[in-house]
Formats: C-alpha cells, structure tokens, sequence
C-alpha cells in the first residue's frame, strides 16, 4: 500500500504518529525515570547481590588460584603454595583494611572465622611475602584455625564469584565441599518461617474478607450521609501511625489489658487464668487484620458500589428469597472486589513486619523479620536478598496460580 | 376466572400515602384500580410519584398509609419475592455474570422447576421474543434491543399475571423504540396480562396503553383511554402536558349549557366548552390543539367567534405546515395544518383571523 | 561499577545539593532520653564554643547497615555516629569507620593520664571511643515477688520460687549466658562452654525451663512497660531505663544488679569524610570525650562515664538532685557480679547462634 506521495503507507503513517509518540514519551519520562531509580534498579540489584560473592576472589586471587589445585576431600592440608599465596595476598588486603571484610563474610559460613581474620591480621602484617617463607608453620603458630583443613575447604568452597551458597542458606542449607547438604536440625528455621508467613497471610486474608465484606456492603448500600460517616471510621486507621495502633493492641491483649479485664471483671474468665491473646499469632492476626483491614474495605466497597440495586430488585421480582438474592445474584458480583482486596492484604501481609515484631512474640514473626535482622543487625545482605528473591518469587507465582483459578481479569479496584 | 370476578379490580390502590422524610408526601391519596388484563400507563414528569406508586405495588418501598390489593388480597406485609410480578427495568438488569439462558431459567430454578420443564420454558420465551439463538451470550454480547428483549423474555417466563415496567425503552434509540412498544403491546395482548407500565413518554403513553394515569405532584390529574386525554383533557396540566397545545387566559362571560363564552385579557371573545368554570367571572385557561385552529372562515360557524392573529413564523415539517402566530397577547400560539393540495401558506406578518369550533376549546382551570 | 552503586551514586548525586555546609554537622544517636542527655552535656556546650550547629539523627539502632549503604553510595552524610561497642567493631572490620588514635585525638585526663590509660580496656575496637558504660540488669515488681525479693540471677529461672512472666531480649545475647551461669557453669568457663554445640544446647535447654513464662522484647521500652503494667514480674533491660521507671515514675519496681552485663555505647566517624568534615568532627570528639563532659552526661541518665577521671565528678541528677552514684552500674555496691560484653565471642557467634536460639523460639 503506498501513500499519495508514493511512499510506502505504514512507513508514512509512522512518520506522522512519531511526533505524538515522542510526546507520549516525553510525558511519561518522570515517571518513568522513577521507576526505573526506584523499583527496577534496586528489585534488580537485589537479585544480583543474592548470588554475588566476588569478595573471596577479588580479596584472595592467588590463594583461590593455588586453591583449584587442591582436592578438598582428601582431608590433607594444602601445601605450601597456597600458604605462600595466601600470605601474599592477605598483605595487600590488610593494607587496604579488607581481610576483616572478608572475615566477616566468611563466618556466615563458619563460625570463627571473623575473630581469626582479625587477630591473623595483626601478625600477618608484619610478615614480608619475598623474604620471611615458608609460612605453612608460621601461620599455623599465629593461629591454629590455619592448620584446620575445614578453614581451607570453607575458602574454596565459597570462591566462586557467583554462588547459589545464599539460596541453599535461605532454604535452610548450605554449600559444603560434597555439594548442596541440609543444615544441622537445630539452625533451620527459614522454611518454617516461610510456611508460617505464607499461612498467616491467608488467614490475616480470611479474616479481613469476612470482616470487609458486610462493612463494605453498608458502606455500598446505606445512605450518602451515613456512609461517609462510616468511611471515615473505616480511613481512620490510615491516619494513625502504624506503630501507635500496633502499640494500642498491645494495650488491649495483653493478660492486663482491656479485654483481659474486662473478660476477667464479667467473670468469664478466672484470674489466674487470663487469655493470652498477645505475642503469639492470635495477637498478629489480630492486628494485622485490623491494619489491613482498610485495604480490603476500598477494593469491596467500591466494586459494590457499581452493583445497581436493580439486580437485586429484579431477582426478588422473580421469586428469590433474600438469601438466593445475595448468594446466586450479588455475591457473584462482588467477587472482584474480593480478589482485588484479597491479593492486595495478602502480598502486604505477606512482607509485613514492623507488626508481627511488636506483638508476634515468637510464633507470630514472619519472613520479613528474618530479613531485616539479616540487613540490619547480622550485615548479611547476600542472605536477606536471597531470602527477599525467593518471597518475590513465591508472590508471582501465587500470582500465576490465582490467574489461572480465579482470572486476574476478575479483579478490579472500581 | 369466571365471568362474575373479571370485571373486578385486579390491581387496586384504596387511599395510598406515601412520604420518604415524614414531611414531604410524593403520592397523596392514591385511588387506583385495573381490571385484570390492562395495559395501564403511569405517565408524567419526574418526581410525579409514579414510579414510586410502581415501587410499591413491586413491594421495594411500602405504602406509608392505606392498601394496596392485588387480586382481592391486601399485600402491603407480603415481601417482593412473594408477590409473584414480573418486572422489567429501565436498565434491563440481566444479570451480568449468567448467560441468557441462565438469567431466563433463574425464576423458574428459585420456583424448584424441573431441569426440562426449565429448558422449555425458556426456549419458548426466547422464542416469543425472537431471540432463540442468543441462549448462550451472556448480556453484555448483546445490543440494547436484545437485551430488552430478554429481559421482557425473563419477565414474562414464569407466567406472572401481572408485568411491571419502569421505563423500559429508555435507553433505546427512536426506531427501536418504536419497535419494541409494538412488540411489548402485543405480547400483552397475546398473553392476556395486566400490565402497568411507567414512562415519561406521551407518545409512548399513548400508542400503547388501554388507559393512562397521567401523574403530577403525587396525584393522578386524570385517569383516561389516550384518545379521551388527548381530546378532552381535564385540567390545564394534562391538556399541556399532552400533545401541543396552546393556551389563551381570560374570564368567563357567560354559560349556556355545554358552550361558554370566555372574554380574553385583551378584550376579544371566543366559544368555549365549560369544564372547570362553573360560573361567569371565574379566571379560566381556554386550551385549543393546535391542528383544530381554522383560518379559513369557510369552515367555521357563521356566527363563530374569530380572533385577530399575526403570523410571525412559518415552518415546514413535510407532511404538515405549522405556523407560530400572536394570538391575544400569546405570541407562541401555533397552528398546524396538513399539507394538502389545498394547503394555504402564510407568509410572516400577514394578519388573519383565527377561529375553531366550540367544541374543540375547552375552558379549564386557570 | 556494579549495579547497585549505580544506583546508589543516582542517589548521592540527587542529594548532594543539599550537601553538608560548613558550619553544620550530623550527630546520629538513639533517640530519647539519651540523646537529650547528649545534647545537654555535649552539643549545646559545644555549639556554644565553636559555632558549629549540630544535627540530630536518631538513626542508631540501623546504624551499620545504613552506614554501610552510604558507602556503597559513595556519599556519607552523618559525621559522628553513636553506636554500641560491638556495632564499631563490626564498623571498624568493615572498613566503615575510621581508626582513631587515642593518644593524639582524644584528650587526655586532668592529670596528665593519657586518653589510652583513662579509658584503659574499654577501647575496644581501634575505631571506637566509649562514651558511656551500660549495662543490662534486670528489674523485678516489689509487689509482685513475694517476702524475699529476689538477689541472684538464678531467681529469674526459679519459677517455684517467683512465679509469674518474666521477659528477656529476644536474641541470644545475655541469655545464653544467665542461663549457663544459673545451669551451674562456673563464670569463667562460660564463653567456653558456649563456643561448644554442646554447651549452646545447655543454655538453650536451661532457657526451655523457663520459655512458657517468657515475654520476648525487641525494644528497650518494652520491659519498661511490662513492668509497670504488670504484665511481668521481672523483667531485663538496659539500667538507664529501669532507672527511670523507678525514679522518674515511681514505679514499685527494684534493681536486680546480679550479673549485670557490662556494656559500652560510644562515638565512631564514619570512614570516607573530607578533610575538613573530619576535622570538625575529630575536634567534637575530642570535646565530647573529655573528662569532665563525659561526667556531665551522668546529669542526666544513669550511665556511668566510659573514663576512670569521670567517676568521681558524677554528681546530682539535674532535675531530680538525687545523688547519681549508687544509680549507676559501675558502683561497687551493684557491680559485685558482672560481665563485660564478650565482643570477640559474639562477633564470631552471633550468626550461628542466633539461627539455633531463633530455631528454638519457633520450636
């Protein structure tokens, strides 16, 4: 097909639509230069640092070399090479203050080695690699870690600059000279932990539609004046900080709160014999449903808001009893709103954690705890990416899942 | 149904109120009764009370005071699903998530109805409504006249004697529109059901029903076949609010029986027939169809009464032509007449005179 | 360059516009009471002396790891950094903080001691300068204990003697000790006997003992709270804390000094300043550190001062005017039993310990 002035038509019509699209770009361009800053790069950085390890390589490039030539299983020492190199690239690092570094990150693997690093530095660096050899015996003096074949298989082992040593750890296992192997039964706590966020989250999720919904029908059904009223019961959450509303259950579950007392002053319950309704998962349901609440309220409500009141009119017409009304005609409506809410209380649910800390005590923490005490206190950032990969992995593939059963067409926010 | 009972009441309205707030009342003293199988059409302008009254005669709003019966029985405690009446909406709603097929059997199944008496039923009323193919579409694969369709099929499946109808064609275009009033007229009919349906529509209103209630300010004005409220409307609303009309003011002079003269506010007189004016004096609002307006004197009585009229507007609407004239002081008084070979046409500013036949000018309330 | 520092550069170019201007520095400490404690004894002085106006961040608790993103930003915008001892060491190996030389940096004692011998041991890292000793007791309800309050750490193992809830800092520090100790390990055997798998089951079987009863804090506010809403009967924390529960609130609560853990809170500089921020901040140090301020810190919150010269200044609360001496954890009186943070030990085993103690909770 050509144009009038004989050129081919599609390329005519892409050379007017350029412009616009150009515009169109223009347009988006802020948006998108902050998405890509602040979600893509960082979602990407984490995936990539969850299997980077290029410390041990980039801080002890003629030990792993010497290293390759070694067979760990023989339960033998390395020989002297590997001392010689070793000490000779421990000097370096040393003066560029790195084999700390390295300690650090070694002793996620096995304990000990931060403290062996650091006190070897001090000796280390009085060492002159050209003149003061053989090492072998000399670095087994300063420290005896260095005669333990363990010390050597850990370096070699954790080498590689690309590991999947962070995942194995994030799914309770570990990289060993003999492959991937199962931690010792009394460190896994990872994959229970994971189990425990995936069906808290469900039940936070569970509760949250059975209390959404007959609020979100009233907010859809009662008069305008009335319903903003309630909305605004319903928002207020929203503008109360996270930790005072956390902190207000705390006021109300604990054995000398509120509802203890008030069960205990109705004689419902004996003194001694108070409730424990908090730091446990009661006490993180509870509130995790009712700060989440709000989230699964909005999506309800506003789908059943566009459910005119002739649906119902009519199926009452024709003979349905108020219960096949609702079950047969209304519900089956609303089931977006469900989905929308459901999805959205449940993927926040799923990475909460400033709540579970508060009020989870022990069997109430999720996931996420585990991450940031990996970020903020252990330092192990390679583990807490691992651990965060996985969860975004384990979101879209729910994700999958509940298109495939549910349709994600079958949600709407409105 | 014998003989005896079909000349009773099927539907009636005995003294009804209605007030949302407690203040305001939107039906006042509602008195209504229909024989089973009429077509009966509440017609007037917004906030009337009519759809209200339809509201609650589906048993969705309640009756603030007095009764509602159908078919001799009060049903003001009886709740909507119970009260067996078919119902189309202005909108349709067909259920949005089911097929047709499943929106037509869903009466029949919440009445316990066999799985192939369901089938058949349904197959037939989509039949009747010439919509046998569609079963399987759900709602939103069908245009607006389809959907009307079925929602009339579904209103119409499990055989109420009673069909209510908010506006049905509202949403449908001009020709459709049409259309769809003859289709509804005649499944009625066909059907012997009573039906009350509630429009804004004259034409509508007209076309269709056996009688109409025209609605306004929570009363019927008047209760009429359409041939009687157009021809002989009884209060100044209904003759405005039905067809053209125009209207001139004045008082009346003198009555003799079934004439009146009425003198107009600019001294003029003209033959009226009395129908809300009792006695000479009285403010009246003569109301006169525009197509009843005579300018030829050959027509008119000998000793009619003529008005002077200026013509100010010609229009031509193919098939009539319809002038816009000053008439006693009302300078939109409008006169049609048929476009036949004969046909006179004025031309802006000529002067005439005007009259009509006094039977054709009715003097009503002020 | 790797992604994230393209990433993190994107940042620290975005915020260097408002970039640090001459007369200002940031100060990161914890918040509350201690930093106002801070500002009155170290800050308010000092900007009075130099005109330089000091910015708070109450940003400690995650001070490692944010330190560490900075670096990796390449653009670090706190100048002085409040941590505990075992943060610096942890700063200090990852080459995050800067090595400070007591000798020349730090000033030395009214006598003439130097800073290295004032301090003495508590220089526990090369990047660190302790400020304050604190340390981690606990403090038990008076009314809620019975006829004979309890003096021996064992009684928060004692449930037949002292029944009730008790709440303990959900991690393994601290506990794992107490539990050892009150497991019949002789104190000087028990990082030995933790370093063992053996020994870390002890404790943790020893802790089992008592896990019903426990409530588990991660704040320091929250034994505090427990305390005085009754929730708990006893309960650990660090000093200051109690010390204002008792004194400020009045609550019917009492120290429980037995094997107390030692502490150290103090100053680090974060590695990578300009010359000229890390001047400014070396001269606060050097300020902020001496004898006598560290001693007027003690106005204001229990905590005893991280120098032997201080020790004799601590006078009287500023508000309450109650002697502050026997308040504090270093007086003879409650430091009859005590611990010093095992920095070294818990550097080493933190991580594998806590994966069993959190694998216990969760049991």
């Amino acid at each position: 097909m050509l144009a009038a002035d004989g050129t081919p038509l599609k390329q005519s019509l892409a050379r007017s639509l350029r412009r616009q699209k150009l515009r169109a770009l223009l347009l988006i361009s802020p948006l998108l230069l902050f998405v890509m800053f602040s979600f893509i790069v960082p979602i990407a950085s984490m995936l990539f640092r969850s299997v980077e390890n290029s410390i041990v390589s980039e801080t002890l490039p003629l030990t792993v070399e010497a290293l390759g030539n070694w067979d760990e299983k023989s339960g033998e020492l390395p020989g002297e090479d590997v001392y010689d190199a070793f000490v000779r690239d421990m000097v370096i690092a040393i003066d560029d203050k790195k084999h700390t570094r390295l300690g650090s990150r070694l002793n996620y693997e096995e304990t000990g080695m931060s403290s062996m690093f650091r006190r070897s530095g001090r000796s280390l660096k009085k060492l002159d690699p050209e003149t003061d050899g053989p090492f072998k015996d000399q670095l087994i003096e300063i420290h005896d870690g260095w005669g333990d074949v363990k010390t050597w298989q850990v370096i070699k082992t954790h080498s590689a600059p690309i590991t999947n040593g962070y995942f194995l750890n994030a799914v309770d296992m570990q990289r060993t000279p003999d492959g991937a192997q199962a931690q010792p039964e009394d460190k896994q706590i990872l994959i229970k932990l994971f189990g425990r966020t995936l069906f808290m989250s469900l039940v936070i999720t569970g509760s949250c539609i059975l209390l959404a919904y007959p609020v979100s029908y009233l907010l859809a059904t009662l008069p305008m004046r009335v319903s903003n009223m309630l909305m605004i019961f319903v928002l207020l959450p929203f503008w109360t900080s996270l930790l005072v509303r956390t902190s207000a259950w705390k006021v109300m579950l604990q054995q000398q709160g509120v509802i203890n007392e008030t069960l205990v002053w109705l004689g419902l319950v004996a003194d001694d014999a108070r409730l424990v309704i908090i730091n446990n998962q009661i006490g993180t349901i509870t509130a995790m449903t009712h700060i989440l609440l709000p989230f699964m309220i909005l999506p309800m409500y506003s789908v059943m808001q566009t459910i005119p009141i002739t649906y119902t009119r009519a199926a009452k017409s024709m003979g349905a009893t108020n219960w096949t009304t609702f079950w047969r005609i209304y519900f089956p409506q609303s089931i977006p709103g469900i989905g929308a809410g459901s999805i959205l209380v449940f993927i926040l649910s799923i990475g909460y954690y400033i709540t579970p800390e508060i009020v989870g005590g022990t069997k109430g923490v999720f996931i996420s705890n585990r991450i940031a005490y990996h970020i903020s206190s252990s330092l192990n950032w390679g583990l807490a990416a691992a651990l965060g990969t996985i969860l975004l992995g384990v979101v879209l593939l729910l994700y999958w899942v509940y298109d495939k059963i549910v349709g994600i067409d079958n949600v709407k926010l409105g | 149904m014998t003989e005896a009972t079909s000349d009773a009441a099927f539907v009636e309205f005995q003294r009804v109120q209605k007030s949302y707030d407690g203040e305001i009342l939107v039906v006042k003293d509602l008195n209504l009764a229909l024989p089973k199988g009429e077509f009966l059409t509440m017609l007037g302008p917004s906030g009337s009370g009519k759809t209200t009254c339809l509201m609650m005669l589906a048993g969705f709003e309640t009756a603030t005071h007095g009764e509602i019966l159908l078919d001799g029985r009060p049903i003001n405690n009886i709740p909507p699903h119970k009260r067996g009446i078919g119902m189309v909406f202005q909108n349709y709603a067909l259920f949005p998530h089911m097929t047709v097929a499943e929106n037509l059997a869903f009466p029949l199944e919440v009445r316990k109805m066999g799985k192939s008496d369901r089938e058949a039923k349904v197959k037939r009323a989509l039949d009747m409504v010439q919509m046998g193919a569609f079963g399987s579409r759900r709602p939103a694969q069908l245009s607006g006249g389809q959907q009307q369709r079925i929602a009339l099929a579904r209103a119409l499946v499990f055989e109420p004697e009673l069909v209510l109808m908010d506006e049905p064609l509202g949403a449908l275009d001009k020709q459709l529109r049409e259309h769809m009033q003859f289709e509804i007229t005649r499944l009625a009919h066909e059907l012997g059901i009573t039906t009350v349906y509630v429009t804004h529509d004259q034409t509508e209103a007209l076309t269709m029903s056996d009688r109409v209630a025209v609605f306004d300010d929570g009363r019927i004005q008047q209760l009429a076949p359409p041939d009687q409220l157009y021809e002989e409307p009884e209060n100044s609303f209904v003759a405005q609010f039905i067809g053209e009309n125009n209207t001139l003011e004045g008082t009346v002079k003198s009555i003799d029986g079934n004439t009146c003269l009425i003198t107009l506010d600019d001294g003029s007189e003209i033959d009226a027939v009395p129908i809300n004016v009792s006695q000479p004096g009285e403010r009246t609002t003569v109301s006169i169809r525009p197509e009843r307006v005579e300018f030829n004197k050959d027509r008119l009585h000998a000793d009619a009464h003529t008005l002077k009229a200026t013509v100010k507007e010609f229009i031509y609407m193919g098939d009539v032509f319809r002038f816009r004239m000053s008439v006693a002081g009302n300078d939109e008084f409008i006169v049609k007449t048929r476009n036949a070979p004969d046909a006179v046409r004025l031309n802006p500013g000529e002067e005439i005179e005007i009259g009509w036949l006094p039977q054709d000018c009715r003097a009503l309330d002020a | 360059m790797k992604p994230t520092k393209i990433l993190l550069t994107a940042a620290a170019i975005a915020t260097a516009a408002g970039g640090v201007s001459a007369e200002e520095m940031t100060i990161v400490s914890w918040g509350g009471a201690y930093s106002k404690s801070q500002l009155k004894a170290y800050h308010e002085p000092y900007s009075e002396k130099s005109g330089v106006t000091i910015l708070n961040d109450d940003s400690s608790n995650e001070a490692v790891a944010k330190l560490r993103a900075m670096n990796e930003a390449g653009n670090i915008t706190w100048d002085v950094v409040d941590v505990v001892a075992a943060d610096a060491i942890r700063l200090c190996d990852e080459g995050l903080a800067m090595e400070i030389d007591p000798d020349t940096m730090l000033a030395p004692a009214p006598d003439g001691t130097s800073a290295a011998d004032d301090f003495g041991e508590l220089l526990v890292s090369d990047c660190f300068i302790p400020q304050i000793v604190y340390s981690t007791a606990f403090g038990y309800r008076t009314d809620l204990v019975g006829d004979t309050p309890p003096t021996d750490i064992c009684a928060v193992f004692d449930l037949e003697a002292y029944p009730g809830k008790r709440s303990l800092e959900k991690r393994p520090i601290n506990n794992m000790e107490w539990a050892l100790l009150c497991d019949g390990v002789a104190k000087d055997d028990v990082y030995d006997v933790l370093a063992t798998p053996e020994g870390q089951e002890q404790a943790l079987k020893k802790l089992d003992t008592i896990k019903d009863s426990v409530v588990w804090w991660s704040a320091g506010a929250d034994t505090p709270q427990l305390l005085a809403d009754g929730e708990v009967i006893m309960g650990s924390t660090y000093n200051g804390r109690l010390f204002s529960v008792i004194e400020e609130q009045k609550q019917p609560v009492a120290m429980l000094w037995d094997a107390q853990v030692f502490d150290l809170d103090g100053w680090i500089i974060p590695a990578g300043l300009s010359d000229e921020r890390k001047q400014r901040a070396l001269d606060y140090i050097m300020f902020a550190t001496d004898t006598q301020r560290l001693a007027d810190q003690a106005k204001y919150i229990s905590y005893g001062p991280a120098r032997a010269s201080s020790a004799p200044l601590v006078g009287q609360h500023a508000e309450l005017g109650i002697d502050m001496a026997p308040h504090m954890p270093t007086d003879p009186e409650n430091a009859k039993n005590t611990f010093l943070y095992n920095y070294e030990f818990w550097a080493d085993y933190r991580d594998d310990i806590d994966a069993k103690f959190q694998a216990w909770l969760a049991q």
